[in-house]
């Protein structure tokens, strides 16, 4: 705060840069990950559709990994749509290394809320930042046993939509349910079937009541995994002897191993 | 738990986009519905927009009301609150656990814990020829042992005024003795079903066609001597069955079976007419 004091131009430049921040941090942002396979695509899809017939106007990014085919699927709802392939880096922390460029590309289309699909797949991520509205999709044929292993993709979720319900028994529908509440106590729980879009309506409802939140610098909710090592970086040996890092071993030894 | 008298179906649009030909069906408690018509015509949907209790929001539009009101969202969801039982078509489990600890475990869900599963796994066994056993694991389970399961789970555990069922004929199952174990005093019951003894065992009859209800017909009283009488043919198949699954011979006597509990019936009904 010293040398900000110091030097007016950058106080003046840090300030224009708090205004953009205060109007970008209106924005509601909706962030959505889950399993892949789980239906992320199709309950957006059919709650999108919903939102658009009430006259809202999102902007939707969708980051994967390698490919995609799903900015097509989003293109025919006629919105702004934007893809990002995350290629080397984890797409959970592409995701949120590029929020501001999403955020700016929703406010340069006009859009009045921000809708992003991550491709998040080894579950110690969480990308739900703390002003926005974390969604975790998670299908229920992949048993009762999941939403304990889930992480906190699931548990730092201020939604979690279930999937394919229609494919399991009342009974295990109620069981999955029970389980989700255990991970996640505070979590609204919604049934969407991707198919016909049953209960996407009532997904529409609660992303048209949210309001951003009001911490100016957001936040991740949940900090991504702190082990880093070689491989990180493109070691192919296999070795041992090849590492380093903060590395864990089978025991559960978790230790640097370097200079 | 809210006292059902009366559950309210508002039509909404069938699979070609046009209201449904039924505007407005009220079900009252302890009415038997069937609902029938070809594959496809959406049976199990009509079943499952009653079982999410749906606010116009499936692919039917359809609205259902509890006692002429919108339910609250708890009464939707909650599983200690829910009104609804459901047996559904499904013949397997796909949750990889022992049969006691999944009973034990949706019977804590539905809040009903002092409840014993060696009551339902014997329950279940009363319906299906191979014995379930307790450790068991439930995704070994052969189709008419899971869906006997499901039937004595949805009997004890999801016990609740409203219950609907989907084609219990299927699976081999004993329908008469599985529907018996489902339908309790004043229940309000709805069943899907391909079966004419099931249909006409229902007092009204909803007919699906394309998506929405069609028409609402009541039976007649023909139909209710014919409804006895193919009682009778039934348990002749089911006698049949029965010996054949026990590795007899049949015997042209055999067609002539008929059990007591029919015979009886019978004269009671000539004697009514």
């Amino acid at each position: 705060m010293q040398r900000r004091k110091c030097i007016p131009h950058l106080v003046a430049t840090d300030q224009q840069k708090m205004t953009d921040n205060k109007t970008i941090n209106k924005l509601p942002l909706i962030i959505i990950a889950g399993t892949p396979g789980a239906g992320k695509t199709s309950v957006l899809v059919h709650t999108i559709r919903i939102l658009k017939s009430a006259n809202r106007r999102p902007a939707l990014v969708k980051i994967d990994c390698l490919a995609t085919d799903d900015d097509k699927r989003f293109a025919k709802l006629d919105l702004p749509v934007l893809v990002g392939l995350s290629r080397d880096m984890c797409p959970d922390h592409y995701s949120i290394y590029n929020l501001d460029e999403m955020k700016a590309f929703a406010q340069k289309n006009q859009a009045d809320a921000l809708i992003m699909e991550t491709a998040g797949l080894c579950h110690r991520c969480a990308p739900y930042t703390e002003n926005c509205l974390g969604v975790c999709v998670i299908d229920s044929t992949s048993g009762p046993n999941n939403p304990g292993k889930a992480g906190p993709f699931l548990s730092c979720a201020d939604i979690v939509v279930v999937t394919k319900g229609d494919m399991i028994s009342q009974a295990e529908r109620e069981i999955f349910r029970e389980r989700i509440l255990e991970a996640n106590p505070g979590c609204n729980i919604v049934d969407v079937n991707g198919l016909n879009g049953q209960g996407a309506a009532e997904l529409a409802q609660q992303f048209q009541s949210f309001k951003a939140g009001s911490s100016v610098e957001d936040k991740l909710r949940h900090n991504a995994p702190f082990s880093v090592c070689t491989l990180c970086v493109g070691e192919k040996r296999i070795d041992k002897k090849y590492h380093r890092g903060l590395l864990r071993t089978m025991s559960g030894c978790e230790q640097y191993v370097g200079e | 738990m809210v006292k059902i008298e009366c559950i309210s179906i508002i039509g909404g649009i069938d699979k070609s986009g046009k209201p449904e030909n039924i505007t407005s069906l009220d079900i009252r408690e302890g009415e038997i519905i069937g609902i029938v018509g070809p594959t496809g015509s959406g049976k199990s949907q009509l079943i499952s927009d009653i079982e999410q209790l749906s606010q116009k929001d499936s692919s039917t539009r359809r609205q259902v009301l509890v006692n002429g009101k919108v339910p609250s969202p708890a009464l939707r969801n909650d599983p200690r609150q829910k009104m609804v039982a459901q047996l559904s078509q499904n013949m397997n489990f796909l949750a990889d656990m022992e049969v006691r600890d999944f009973l034990r475990l949706h019977a804590r869900c539905r809040g009903k814990d002092q409840i014993s599963t060696d009551e339902i796994i014997y329950k279940a066994n009363q319906l299906t020829g191979e014995p379930i056993k307790p450790n068991d694991n439930l995704t070994i389970l052969s189709g008419g042992q899971t869906r006997a399961l499901m039937v004595a789970d949805v009997a004890v555990i999801s016990e609740s005024p409203i219950v609907l069922i989907d084609e219990i004929e299927n699976a081999g199952i004993k329908k008469h003795e599985a529907l018996e174990l489902l339908s309790g005093h004043n229940k309000l019951i709805m069943i899907v079903t391909h079966d004419p003894v099931m249909a006409l065992s229902a007092k009204k009859r909803i007919i699906m066609k394309n998506g929405g209800m069609s028409t609402l017909l009541e039976a007649t009283p023909e139909e209710k001597i014919v409804s006895e009488q193919l009682s009778g043919i039934d348990a002749t198949i089911l006698h049949l069955r029965e010996l054949l699954r026990n590795g007899l011979y049949i015997e042209e006597n055999d067609l002539n079976f008929i059990p007591e509990s029919l015979l009886c019936k019978e004269e009671n009904a000539s004697l009514t007419l």
